[in-house]
This record gives structure tokens, sequence and C-alpha cells, in this order.
């Protein structure tokens, strides 16, 4: 038995986003929304996260940092693109310094539409991504016994 | 024998009870932000979640550290329960820190770095004023022994109000709640990420979970020395404190060091210096 469902651990990052999905982000922390009602809580911490969750597009400044932070987070771990911008660069996608939505650089497991993504939506989102993170767990586990076996 | 039983007893319901109090913890900070906030299991939730994710480390002896931690947490708490020299309980308590210190400063990150250091004047801060209450202590039953201390006809608090106050002061240091949470930042990771924690991952941070929840169940097992005539009493006042510290922890923003070296220093000198001195003429 798992406990991802029960005990999701995020990290939110900013790519180049207009800031309107970080916003919607963070609605999800107040009251109204309260996602930490499901134990998800937003920690700033890669080392501690499970789920990656991106807004805005990649560009030639971040592409690093992005990496960064994904190789740092522990296996197993989900990313989240939210956002038009984070899917596929959105209305910045023509600009000279944007390469395009997340995938460009790392695999993304789930994408929530929207601009801006409305907190529903995003929290939508979460729940998607905890089924394939419980997914990828499942998955390790066999790998694991085969390779012991 | 019976030490061996009681021993056991702590080490397993600690935890469990530990556990249940920080979920409680957790759920009536967030009815005091108007939230609903999560099941009373999920730090249960978080800790076994964490055993199953991946052991990220950058170096060998940090794990080795907390091991330590944990087992000189347990260690504390089973010597207060089964009613051994309260002195030495403070002491192994500090080396639990310290284990806990070195650990933060062998993962070699800035962050973790700052929430040592700021571990260490912590422990500096909170340290005057737990030695003046075993002294305290000692002054009211004339032993060091915490059976003795708990077999007294009178409750402590009597004699020592002065003392009881200054020890709730540090308590907020002791158990990491803001303002002196300046080492971890429990909420809200901004600043130095989560401090001594931030290089830690899976077990290693489980571990550390699970010695918080022994901790604070040693923390006010101490409360309850002062009302030890009276078991129900003092359990009362011991959840009741238990609660101050969580409406502390969300009515107060951090502070910086000095401060909290300055006012817990002071807090012990006016609170329980005093109380000692009066109680040195008087009795
Ligand atoms: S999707 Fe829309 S709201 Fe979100 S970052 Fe892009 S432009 Fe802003």
């Amino acid at each position: 038995m798992s406990y991802f469902k029960k005990s999701p651990w995020l990290i939110h990052y900013d790519g180049s986003s207009c800031n309107g999905c970080d916003i919607e982000v963070l609605a999800c922390l107040t009251p109204l929304y309260d996602i930490e009602r499901f134990g998800i809580i937003n920690t700033g911490n890669p080392k501690h996260a499970d789920i990656f969750l991106i807004t805005g597009s990649v560009n030639e400044q971040n592409k690093e940092v992005i990496q960064n932070i994904y190789s740092q987070m522990p296996d197993p771990k989900v990313v989240i693109a939210v956002g038009i911008c984070a899917a596929s660069g959105g209305v910045f996608a023509d600009c000279y310094n944007v390469m395009g939505g997340v995938d460009k650089l790392i695999p993304v497991d789930v994408y929530v539409p929207g601009c801006a993504a409305r907190p529903e939506a995003i929290i939508d989102g979460v729940v998607k991504g905890l089924d394939v993170l419980e997914q990828k767990y499942s998955q390790k586990n066999n790998t694991d016994k085969k390779e012991n076996a | 024998m019976k030490i061996i039983l009681i021993s056991i007893a702590f080490i397993i319901f600690a935890p469990i009870l530990g556990g249940l109090l920080s979920g409680l913890d957790r759920i009536i900070s967030a009815r005091m932000q108007k939230r609903v906030g999560p099941s009373i299991f999920q730090p249960f939730y978080d800790v076994f979640k964490l055993f199953q994710k991946e052991n990220v480390v950058v170096n060998s002896s940090q794990n080795f550290y907390m091991i330590c931690f944990l087992i000189f947490t347990v260690f504390t708490g089973a010597m207060l329960f089964t009613g051994e020299d309260i002195l030495l309980t403070v002491f192994s308590s500090t080396l639990a820190g310290i284990f806990f210190v070195l650990g933060g400063y062998s993962t070699y990150s800035p962050y973790s770095f700052i929430g040592s250091e700021r571990e260490l004047i912590s422990m500096m801060s909170d340290e005057p004023m737990v030695i003046l209450m075993a002294i305290g202590m000692y002054m009211v039953t004339h032993s060091f022994f915490i059976h003795d201390i708990v077999a007294f006809d009178k409750p402590a608090i009597i004699y020592l109000p002065g003392v009881f106050i200054g020890y709730l002061f540090v308590l907020t240091i002791k158990m990491k709640k803001s303002p002196f949470d300046l080492s971890m930042s429990h909420h809200a990771h901004q600043e130095v990420v989560s401090g001594i924690k931030t290089e830690f991952s899976g077990k290693s941070l489980a571990m550390i979970e699970i010695a918080h929840w022994y901790e604070n169940i040693f923390l006010l097992g101490t409360v309850y020395l002062f009302f030890a005539v009276s078991p129900i009493i003092g359990i009362l006042v011991s959840l009741l404190v238990y609660f101050i510290e969580t409406f502390i922890d969300n009515t107060n923003a951090r502070v910086k060091w000095q401060w909290l070296l300055k006012s817990s220093w002071i807090v012990a000198l006016v609170f329980g210096a005093t109380n000692i001195l009066i109680l040195y003429f008087v009795k």
C-alpha cells in the first residue's frame, strides 16, 4: 500500500509566467480552497517534494534552474504544467528567449489547461498527478522485485 | 524489570501520542486560519509516505547523525518516564540536539548551515532556563531523581511559579514554534528553505519527524512534573500548554536571533533566577 495519495507535497516554480497562474496556485492555499485538507503542502524545497508544479514557459535563463529542481527531487515524482504557457509557451511562444512548453525540457505528466488555470482545475490536475505518482511507485516496486529475483 | 517495561511502553506509545498531537496541532492551526485542515492522522500519512520515497543523500554521515538524534531523543524521554535523574535527562536531550545540529552541518548546504547555526543559538538560549528548572525542582524536593520529584506531596508549581513561566517561554524554543522557529521554519519554507532539514529526504526526514514526536511528549512530560501530585490536573495542564504553544505559533512572526537570545536570557533571569533566589532565602 502506498501513501502518496494521502500526503502529496508539492513545490511550485514560476517559469516565465505572467503571474496570473501563480496567483491561482496560491489561491489554492487560501481558506476557500484549502488544499491542506488533502494533506497537500507547498514545501518550497525540492528534496521534500513529490509534485513539481510549473507555471509559465521555459526560457533560456531558467532552463537550468528547472532541470536542477527536477533532478533534486527524490523518486517517485510527478511534473504538472499549469496554464497554457507551461503547456506550449502560450502567448509568449514567439518570444526570442522562450523555448516553449515545459515538456521541451523535462517529462510532463499532467497538463492543466486555462489562462489563467482556475484553482479548481489546478486541484484537479494535482489529483490526476496522484494517480501517476501511485503508478510510478508500483512500477518502481515491480522492477526492484525483478532485479532482486 | 519495571524500568524495561516502562521504556518499552514509552517507545511504542510516545510516537502514537506525539503524532496525534501534531495532527491536532495542524487542525487547530487550520481552524485558527478559518480553514478545515487535514485529518488528525495526517502526520502518520506523511511519515509513511516518506518511508516510501527515495532517500537522496549528499553525505553518508548525515543519516548516521539523524539516527543518533532519534536514539538519544528516545533515550531522553525513556529516562524521564522511568524516573531517572533529571540532570542526566537534560544533558542527554542536549546531546540529541547536538547530533541534530551536526547532521545539519554535515550536508554542506548553505541553508542547513544557517539553520544549524541558529539551532545552536536556540540551544544557548533555552539551556539556562532548563538548568534552572532542574535546580528549582531540586530545591523544592531535595532530589534530582524524577521519581522523588513526582512523589513529593505538594505540587512543585506552588514553590516555582516564576520558574514555570520561564520554562513555558523556552518551551516555545524547544518545540521550534514561531516566533522562535528560526532554525527550520516549519510553515511556508521561505527565508532558509527548511533550515537544518533542507537536505534530508525520505527515510531520514521521517526519522526527524518521529524524533520530534518523541521530543514533544518528553517536553510535555517535564511540564507535568510541576503538577505531579494530581495526574489529571498534570495531564490537563500539559495539553493546555500544547494548545497555548499552537496559539503562539499562529499569532507571532519569526524574530531575529538577537531577540531570541536576549529575551530568553532576560526571562530566565527575571522569572527563573529570582524565583530560585527567593526560595533560597525563604525556605
Ligand atoms: S497561462 Fe495565461 S495566466 Fe497563466 S502564466 Fe500564461 S499568460 Fe499568464
